[in-house]
């Protein structure tokens, strides 16, 4: 259910998403600290292209790990095998991705 | 006058898994008393049908591990007293983790399949007409082998490990504890196909760390120390044949 090939993926996220968690955190403490507003923050980040990419990544990386830990948890507490452990792994990393993709173009898009 | 004989509440699987269920016997308790004398105990007295295996009675064949009030234990190193919950009961079932035979014997076949798939089979290099090749005990490819060296096939590992439950592709411990010390012995020659073996579906890579298999290990091994040894040599090995 794991081979190396997922376990490899899994860990290479994860390496990437360590940083990147840091730096929103960061981002967080620094955006409340100052108390500037949405609209503050909006003007900040849309047309940014280095945001787009910091969150792009962040986004791609979390859809990936968060992919084949579900794939590792349903399969084991569910039972699910097969086709369907296939398009369960599939399906998250999809929707994951669609749903932050969306995210990061309606904050970062000019 | 001889003190009263006591005797020990013990439950018995008896039957297969699906239309199985546990048995009552009163055994005589003893000063000193394996599980496996209890079993024995049973089985010359109480119901010459009770099946269940043994053969060395000393620790060394691996063929007598049963679940003994639900943890998997080698029974004939085990004694009674170690064992025996507060209320002086126990608890004898088949190994967890694998297709009951009958009573306390189960079907080891599933478990040595895997030993097969992860590649946990010696590859000669050499013939017979070949120097014997010399190997320094001191290196640390043997040391590493050594660690991992002295398991007894007895399955105690396959029975504690959670991931085996969850996942029936998984090897187990046991037969990836062997693939290591096999990656660490120098006269073999199968390598490249037991990274690859032990990288596959079942492999190495779905091992959680748990360390159900190092603490109910009867010899003390730690195969979850030999699992981390497999993952970091796959890891590398992708690496190398890249480079």
């Amino acid at each position: 259910m794991l081979d190396l090939r997922l376990y490899m993926l899994q860990r290479v996220t994860a390496i990437v998403m360590g940083p990147l968690v840091i730096g929103h955190i960061i981002l967080i403490v620094y955006a409340i600290r100052g108390g500037i507003s949405a609209e503050e923050i909006l003007s900040r980040t849309q047309g940014s292209l280095w945001w787009g990419l910091y969150y792009g990544t962040f986004v791609l990386a979390v859809s990936v790990h968060a992919a084949i830990g579900l794939r590792v948890i349903t399969s084991e507490m569910l039972g699910l095998r097969g086709v369907g452990l296939s398009v369960l792994t599939w399906g998250s990393f999809a929707v994951l991705l669609v749903m932050g993709a969306r995210a990061v173009y309606a904050v970062t898009a000019a | 006058m001889a003190a009263a004989q006591k005797y020990m509440q013990v439950s018995v699987w008896r039957g297969d898994e699906a239309t199985g269920a546990l048995e009552e016997f009163d055994v005589p308790a003893q000063e000193s008393q394996t599980i496996l004398d209890v079993v024995s105990w049973i089985q010359q007295n109480a119901d010459a049908t009770l099946a269940y295996r043994y053969a060395c009675r000393v620790g060394m064949c691996g063929s007598c591990a049963m679940m003994v009030n639900g943890k998997p234990r080698w029974t004939c190193r085990t004694h009674v007293k170690k064992v025996l919950g507060d209320n002086g009961r126990l608890t004898i079932e088949p190994l967890r983790n694998l297709p009951v035979i009958k009573d306390l014997a189960t079907d080891m076949t599933e478990f040595f399949d895997k030993w097969i798939a992860a590649e946990g089979v010696f590859h000669p290099t050499k013939t017979r007409y070949d120097e014997i090749e010399g190997i320094d005990p001191e290196s640390s490819v043997r040391v590493e082998a050594n660690a991992a060296i002295e398991c007894i096939n007895c399955a105690v590992c396959y029975a504690a490990c959670d991931v085996v439950s969850a996942n029936p592709d998984y090897f187990g411990p046991a037969a990836l504890n062997r693939a290591w010390s096999l990656v660490n012995d120098t006269r073999d020659g199968g390598q490249a196909a037991r990274l690859e073996a032990v990288s596959s579906n079942g492999g190495c890579h779905n091992c959680h760390s748990q360390q159900g298999c190092s603490t109910f290990c009867p010899n003390e091994l730690n195969p979850t120390l030999s699992i981390a040894g497999l993952k970091r040599e796959t890891v590398t090995s992708l690496f190398r044949r890249r480079s």
